[in-house]
């Protein structure tokens, strides 16, 4: 009996090592991403969120019905004149794949419209737009930086407002964020 | 024989506590508690927040962690890709205590995680807005070993489901060196700087049913030393 009670001892502290070497603790669904080729122009992914149902918030103060139900947004001063807003973000076929902020800001010195995505499985990206709109139908910016897949990539993005027909609830559509990351050679040394 | 089996079970039952005492109390694991960040010459940005999620003006999560979201109305990240994945929005306060922005957290759970290293692993981005000095972004990945062992742990063992102390650590475990994280300036004074930043957190309180409830979270950024000629002093 004495025997067995060591020889499980044993088997129980290589099972457990076993165990907890070779199962994940994590194991992060992903989806596949969608990148097109593009002549010259890099890689373009196109995410989207779909505007109302993929709006977590946003940041104003003072809002008649705020989003979420509930918020408090601070009345300090100093964010009088920011918006800030969240959203859960798809990719073409319409999945979920990640989480962005986008930081409006408007000032003496211009302003600022700024991303940042963060897709668990890939990384996050941080991008920042130019704050005027071109032809007043998209704005452009260019990837700061990026962490993990997207780590070492240069390259643009434009955002566009695409509408759909809206009810009672205000405007519907698709918000569009269109990357075009490419790797650079000394990412490749 | 049935003494034999029982014997067996046993002893399998004892040694996978033997592994599992060994990993948790694991001698050879370490994490640097104070921010390396301390000793540098560079001027150094200090930024606070409230941890716990009802002082978040948003919190979020996929609705049946422990921590529950805030305000309770909000979306929640259900979908399985974002399932391991907290989104915070945090005002974000000077070293003075004055409030000095906004910061979003996103954070998700790491497939490096390791419990044989000691690695309980977050990959974490900022987005940090600061109306009167600029904006910035910082990504890091965060190690919460120690905070489970020296919290989350105690709270679950005590019999009030609570934990009452002073705690404090550094979680910020790279991706730079000496376990870094990176920020990025986006506009104001921030802009095109890559540097250093650290996040530490100090605890006094955490409970079973709430998460954390007396903790603040302090962000450190390293502000690179200002270029001849840009100062806006005389040549």
């Amino acid at each position: 009996m004495f025997k067995s009670l060591i020889a499980g001892i044993l088997l129980g502290i290589v099972a457990g090592a076993a165990a907890i070497y070779f199962v994940p603790v994590v194991d992060l669904a992903r989806e596949r991403s969608i990148i097109d080729v593009t002549p010259n122009g890099g890689n373009r992914e196109v995410f989207h969120a779909n505007i109302p149902d993929d709006r977590i918030l946003i940041g104003v103060p003072d809002q008649a019905e705020p989003l979420p139900r509930g918020l408090e947004w601070p009345r300090d001063e100093l964010f009088a004149n920011s918006r800030t807003e969240l959203f859960k973000i798809r990719n073409a076929n319409d999945v979920v794949v990640g989480v962005a902020s986008r930081i409006a800001a408007s000032g003496p010195d211009g302003g600022i419209v700024e991303w940042v995505l963060h897709l668990p499985a890939r990384g996050s990206g941080y991008i920042l737009m130019r704050p005027k709109a071109a032809e007043e139908t998209f704005r452009s910016g260019d990837l700061r930086s990026g962490t993990r897949e997207f780590a070492g990539l240069v390259g643009s993005a434009t955002e566009r407002w695409v509408a759909t027909a809206g009810g009672d609830a205000g405007p519907a559509g698709r918000l569009e964020l269109s990357t075009r990351f490419v790797g650079t050679l000394e990412d490749e040394s | 024989m049935s003494r034999n089996v029982l014997a067996l079970a046993a002893g399998v039952f004892f040694g996978l506590v033997i592994v599992a005492v060994a990993v948790f109390y694991n001698p050879f694991v370490s994490q640097q508690e104070l921010s390396p960040l301390a000793v540098t010459d560079n001027e150094v940005v200090h930024l606070s927040y409230s941890v716990a999620a009802t002082d978040a003006l948003v919190y979020t999560n996929n609705g049946e962690s422990q921590i529950a979201p805030h305000p309770p109305r909000v979306a929640q990240l259900w979908e399985p890709t974002v399932l391991d994945t907290t989104v915070s929005v945090n005002v974000l306060k000077d070293s003075r205590g004055r409030v000095a922005g906004l910061g979003v957290k996103f954070a998700s759970d790491s497939d490096e995680t390791s419990i044989l290293d000691g690695k309980a692993l977050i990959n974490s981005v900022w987005h940090i807005y600061l109306p009167q000095r600029g904006s910035l972004s910082i990504q890091q990945t965060e190690n919460y070993w120690r905070y489970i062992q020296d919290i989350v742990f105690p709270a679950y063992r005590s019999s009030g489901d609570n934990w009452r102390g002073n705690w404090l650590q550094t979680i910020s475990d790279g991706p730079g060196p000496l376990g870094l994280g990176w920020a990025a300036g986006g506009s104001g004074e921030f802009a095109g700087i890559d540097t250093s930043a650290v996040e530490a957190l100090s605890a006094k309180a955490y409970t079973i049913d709430l998460g954390p409830v007396a903790m603040t979270g302090e962000l450190s950024i390293e502000m690179p030393p200002a270029k001849p000629g840009t100062s806006g002093e005389p040549q």
